[in-house]
């Protein structure tokens, strides 16, 4: 478990002031300047050795990805750009990131943003999160106000702007290539790539995207050092993440963890257990909605870290752990996660357009069983055609979960099936 | 230049070419239904999908650049697999109203769903319908059908430069639409029904008309404008039933104007299918052509060769307009004149062609526009304009009215002094041409068309001379035509010489008793009133305006109706083919002056139509370089005289109806209509928004 003392997050739950004068006392934007000392590349290389990988769901190295950006600044200015659209369900630590703990966002831009050679950061933020863009925008008021932003920020000698900008409450949107697109005033859908935005995404020009967890972590390991942040966790899974324990368990939370601790640990520690005992577990969904849920018996021994949950067929994703015990219908609980990949594909490209309703479609039938049996079958060829098939992940987000449940679940749809079956049969004997 | 492998076979493309072009170099076909050449890459039909070595998923080949080294399978099951998965995916939500789709017999999803797709569908759900778009007169939407590649919202975004067109929602709820439900306010709009890989848009005139199959296709050439389209025209029995474009690299690429594709069902009506003579009773009566010709003899032979007159149309095919000078030739007279409009030009072939060739529009860096709207004198000569602007801004100097012409331009005002300030460096746009490596001028008829046209013309002759707008292999000097028949017309000679009339000097005669006949062939963009003292032959083919004062009506060809040469306003010579025979009693023109000239006693020196060519370009040797371009000397040409202060304005006054047939053609009625209802809506909303 977590030692207190290493703990990034401090004021994750807003029990302290989270202004600027709060947020110093906890030692963010403390000497700055003397973090930017280190270098352009420095940076990069010290993010590298901490292992940090990309909070956002795909687990990137945040080090590699900034790497990737040109070392000159051509004719084209660089940009960082901040994937604030949170909104996997399940996923909520973004939210208090903004809401408790604004100026680790802030100070992480900084540095990041510094580090790729950036002058201006965007901030773009999930439409929904109407009094946290507020809080932002407050807490950039405020660091501009105290000289920690702009011409000379933190006195680093270093120019460097944040820029907030409110989204329309489009999931896709949170695809980096699609935000990239809405924050240039179009149709937020993903690009192509390549090319890949450090070549050209914002306007053209060389871009990062990057989660606010990733940013917000990074003042944090250049201040205690990237061999604290590797000795935490597990080898190449390093560090401590923001957990976000949601459905059937006792006390709902977002905790600060180590990477790779136990599941069972993680949810009896800090959610006070699965409702009913540990035994009514049903299946878990461990990051996020796109991520295959996985019956008791994985959870029992699973460890919560990237590559434990990748052998196990699933992902780690936002860590949005959702908790579902014996009382859950799990069919109709992924039928619904269909339902809102169908709602929100962004209709470019075909498989995803088509496939995410006739999914969707044949879901609500399974639900209630109305179905054939080889229909099962379908599905998931239908699932397999969509997957790797698409322009974006959002694709794959909408197979995973159906692929899962068949996985896992496959005896509970076909007594349905039968269920079904035989009610029709005996209602039309009568 | 990358080398890579396509299922084995090794293969090196050009830099800049995508994995898709290098399976096409190697003989693998590509499926695809988003992908065009001509349009930005989308990647959304996923319908391209190939293996390439080492990447995880299978990559969208349109839109990845060929690598060096890449190897590449199409033949793996993984791409059969996708492509049956992606072709089942498009399938689920498009309707079976094949038998009831005009795209049948050439869809795209048609042939791809046979050569890609699965057998059946397992698709049990209920399909998805989506209401139909208004797009006014030419374009028929069935939205049900559409496979939302984005084709059609590309071309109008990109080629045809008017962003009206566009997806609203999302996911399955995505539809194509004109944002505010009002016609395509472009003059190619049309060209999205053949971009339209289904049955979403198709072609509204032509609906429910006829297949594909039972079409007999003949290669022909466009005569709306000077541009000279390639044109395939498309005709069941007597009928011209769709005319598409043909791929032309140097002319129209693979566009055509609407004009060009939907004035045709202007050539069923107001036919003059029969000869007339105007009795006493000032009535045209019908008569054979025996009696038409032996007045028009007998006419001809009484009149005094001064007092005999020509004027030549528009669309004349060059066998028509030679043989009625050849004619003239043997009558005696050089009263014989191809520029209706009163366009003084002529004489250096420098100073009346498009020099740069239309293709060379592509190299410009800098244009100047005299007098000319080329969005509607030549919709698709602007497309490669706007092309060019996109890619580089090209700096475009317009001097005449204020236009929008889809690309950003610099209105130097409509006063002709203008042209004095850019010659002197005055006028701030002296300085880009200046820059410029290859700048070019475009000189319309809106300049030349006009009694100090020459001097004019001499004025923009000293601007090319000042700005190096000649120089090296680049001759950056245009005029762009709206005649198809007048390039060839003035290379035949069709010009009065010193002492015989114009058509001014025509008028003039005509309303002081001077002119005793006056020829009209398909002449019809003429002040009919000035000339209906004389004895008027109407030789055309429509009862417009030239007809309503003819005394002797012989019945001709219109373009469709037979093999003529045309030269475009590059001067390329091009031969176009006959779909379909002139209506009733009419022939093909050439004919009838043959005729006429047997009746006389005359000899032409020519029987048929191959003698005619023969003897054409013995006259004139370049006619007979199908498809090719006889470039001009630079040379001395225009005038020197005063220009007038009268403003330089536009050649033409709209678009849909220019010529007989355009209105004649209840389509380009309705188009012209939309138009104006569109504007006068716009007029409103933004008299409401005052």
């Amino acid at each position: 478990m977590l030692k207190d003392e290493d703990r990034i997050f401090t004021n994750l739950y807003g029990w302290m002031d989270s202004g600027l004068a709060g947020a110093k006392k906890r030692g963010d934007w403390q000497n700055t300047a003397k973090l930017l000392k280190l270098g352009h590349d420095e940076i990069v290389e010290r993010i590298k050795a901490s292992g940090l990988r990309g909070r956002g769901g795909a687990g990137f190295p945040t080090g590699l990805k900034w790497s990737f950006m040109p070392k000159e600044v051509g004719a084209r200015p660089h940009y960082l750009v901040v994937n604030a659209d949170e909104s996997e369900p399940g996923t909520c630590k973004d939210r208090d990131i903004i809401r408790h703990e604004p100026h680790k966002l802030l100070e992480g831009c900084l540095v990041a943003g510094f580090a790729m050679r950036a002058h201006a950061a965007y901030i773009y933020i999930r439409g929904e999160f109407v009094n946290e863009a507020r809080r932002l925008q407050a807490a950039i008021d405020e660091a501009y106000d105290a000289g920690l932003l702009g011409n000379n920020a933190a006195k680093s000698g270093w120019k460097f702007d944040i820029y907030l900008h409110r989204g329309a409450g489009a999931y896709i949107c949170g695809e980096e290539t699609a935000l990239i697109e809405s924050l240039e005033g179009k149709k937020g859908q993903p690009r192509l790539k390549p090319p890949f935005p450090a070549g050209a995404g914002l306007y053209g020009c060389p871009t990062t995207v990057n989660n606010v967890e990733s940013i917000a972590v990074t003042p944090t390991i250049l201040r205690r050092g990237a061999d604290w942040f590797s000795g935490l966790g597990k080898e190449n899974n390093t560090g401590t993440k923001l957990f976000c324990i949601s459905g059937h368990v006792n006390r709902p939370c977002n905790v600060e963890e180590e990477m790779g601790i136990p599941l069972r640990e993680l949810i009896e520690k800090h959610a006070g257990g699965v409702r009913g005992g540990w035994d009514n577990l049903l299946a878990v969904i461990p990051g996020g909605s796109s991520t295959p849920l996985m019956p008791q018996s994985v959870c029992n021994t699973m460890t919560m870290d990237f590559d434990a949950l990748k052998e196990a067929g699933t992902g780690l994703g936002t860590a949005g752990v959702i908790v579902m015990d014996k009382s859950t219908d799990v069919v109709k609980a992924i039928a619904r996660l269909s339902y809102f990949y169908k709602h929100e594909s962004c209709g470019q490209c075909t498989p995803c357009r088509e496939g995410t309703g006739w999914m969707w479609r044949m879901m609500e039938r399974l639900v209630r069983g109305d179905a054939e049996i080889h229909e099962i079958e379908t599905l998931e060829q239908v699932t397999r055609q969509v997957e790797g098939h698409t322009i974006c992940a959002l694709g794959d987000a909408a197979a995973w979960p159906i692929q899962g449940l068949i996985k896992h679940f496959r005896p509970e749809i076909e007594r349905r099936i039968t269920a079904h079956r035989t009610a029709v049969a005996v209602e039309a004997a009568e | 230049m990358p080398k890579l492998t396509v299922n084995g076979i090794e293969v090196e493309v050009e830099d800049g070419a995508t994995v898709l072009h290098a399976c096409e170099e190697a003989g693998v076909e590509i499926p695809r239904f988003c992908y065009h050449d001509r349009l930005s890459i989308a990647g959304n039909c996923r319908m391209c999908l190939v293996d390439m070595e080492r990447a995880p998923k299978p990559i969208a080949s349109c839109a990845m650049p060929a690598g060096e080294g890449m190897v590449i399978r199409t033949d793996t099951d993984r791409v059969t697999k996708a492509r049956e998965g992606v072709m089942e995916f498009l399938l689920i939500n498009h309707p079976l109203d094949c038998p009831i789709c005009d795209q049948g017999g050439e869809c795209d999803l048609q042939d791809q769903a046979m050569g890609y797709g699965f057998d059946s569908s397992r698709y049990e759900e209920n399909k998805r319908a989506v209401e139909d778009k208004h797009m006014g007169p030419l374009i028929s939407t069935t939205m049900t059908r559409c496979i939302h590649c984005t084709r059609c919202v590309r071309f109008a975004t990109e080629v045809a430069g008017v962003p009206e067109l566009g997806a609203i929602g999302r996911g399955e709820s995505m539809e194509i639409t004109t944002y505010l439900e009002k016609t395509l306010a472009s003059e190619l709009s049309a060209n999205v029904i053949d971009l339209c890989p289904v049955g979403a848009l198709t072609s509204k005139p032509y609906a429910f008309t006829a297949r594909p199959w039972e079409l007999n296709k003949t290669e022909s050439v466009d005569v709306m404008d000077a541009v000279g389209s390639n044109i395939r025209v498309d005709s069941r029995g007597a009928q011209v039933l769709r005319v598409l474009p043909r791929l032309n690299e140097d002319i129209n690429e693979e566009w055509i104007s609407d004009k060009t594709r939907y004035a045709i069902d202007g050539l069923r009506r107001q036919r003059l299918d029969r000869p007339y003579v105007r009795g006493r009773d000032g009535k045209l009566a019908p008569v054979s052509w025996d009696d038409a010709l032996g007045i028009v003899a007998a006419r001809l032979k009484k009149a005094k060769p001064a007092a005999i007159a020509a004027i030549t149309g528009d669309q004349c095919d060059a066998e028509s307009m030679f043989a009625l000078k050849r004619l003239f030739d043997k009558l005696g007279s050089g009263n014989i004149d191809c520029r209706q409009d009163g366009a003084t030009i002529g004489g250096a072939r420098a100073g009346y062609l498009f020099n740069s060739t239309i293709a060379g529009i592509d190299e410009a860096d800098a244009l100047l526009i005299i007098g000319s709207n080329p969005r509607i004198e030549a919709a698709v000569l602007n497309a490669r304009i706007r092309r060019n602007w996109l890619a580089t801004r090209l700096p475009v100097g317009v001097v005449g009215p204020q236009m929008d012409l889809t690309y950003d331009t610099e209105t130097l005002g409509d006063d002709p002094a203008i042209l004095a300030d850019i010659l002197s460096g005055k006028a701030k746009f002296a300085a880009k041409l200046k820059r410029a490596k290859k700048p070019m001028i475009i000189v319309g008829m809106g300049a030349l068309a006009r009694p100090d046209g020459a001097a004019i013309l001499g004025k923009a002759h000293e601007i090319a001379d000042t700005y190096g707008v000649v120089a090296g292999g680049w001759n950056g000097f245009n005029v762009l035509h709206t005649a198809a028949a007048r390039v060839a017309g003035l290379d035949l000679g069709l010009t009065p010489g010193r002492g015989q009339m114009d058509v001014a000097g025509m008028y003039k005669a005509a309303e002081a008793g001077k002119l005793d006949i006056v020829w009209l062939q398909a002449a019809d963009e003429i002040d009919a009133d000035r000339l209906k003292d004389a004895f008027v032959i109407y030789q055309g083919h429509h009862g417009d305006r030239g007809a309503h004062i003819a005394d002797v009506i012989l019945p001709g060809a219109a373009y469709t109706e037979k093999d003529g040469i045309y030269l475009n306003t590059e001067g390329r010579v091009q031969y176009a083919g006959r779909a379909t025979f002139p209506p009733g009693e009419a022939r093909e023109d050439w004919t009838i002056i043959r005729a006429l000239a047997g009746r006389m006693g005359i000899n032409l020196g020519f029987d048929s139509l191959d003698e005619l060519r023969t003897e054409l370009s013995e006259i004139v040797p370049h006619f007979a370089d199908q498809d090719e371009i006889k470039s001009a000397r630079w040379a001395k040409f225009g005038g020197r005289g005063k220009i007038s202060s009268t403003p330089v304005a536009a050649a033409l006054d709209g678009f849909y109806m220019t010529c007989a047939v355009s209105r004649a053609s209840e389509t380009m009625g309705q188009c012209l209509m939309a138009l104006q209802a569109d504007l006068a809506q716009a007029d409103q909303a933004q008299d409401a928004a005052e």
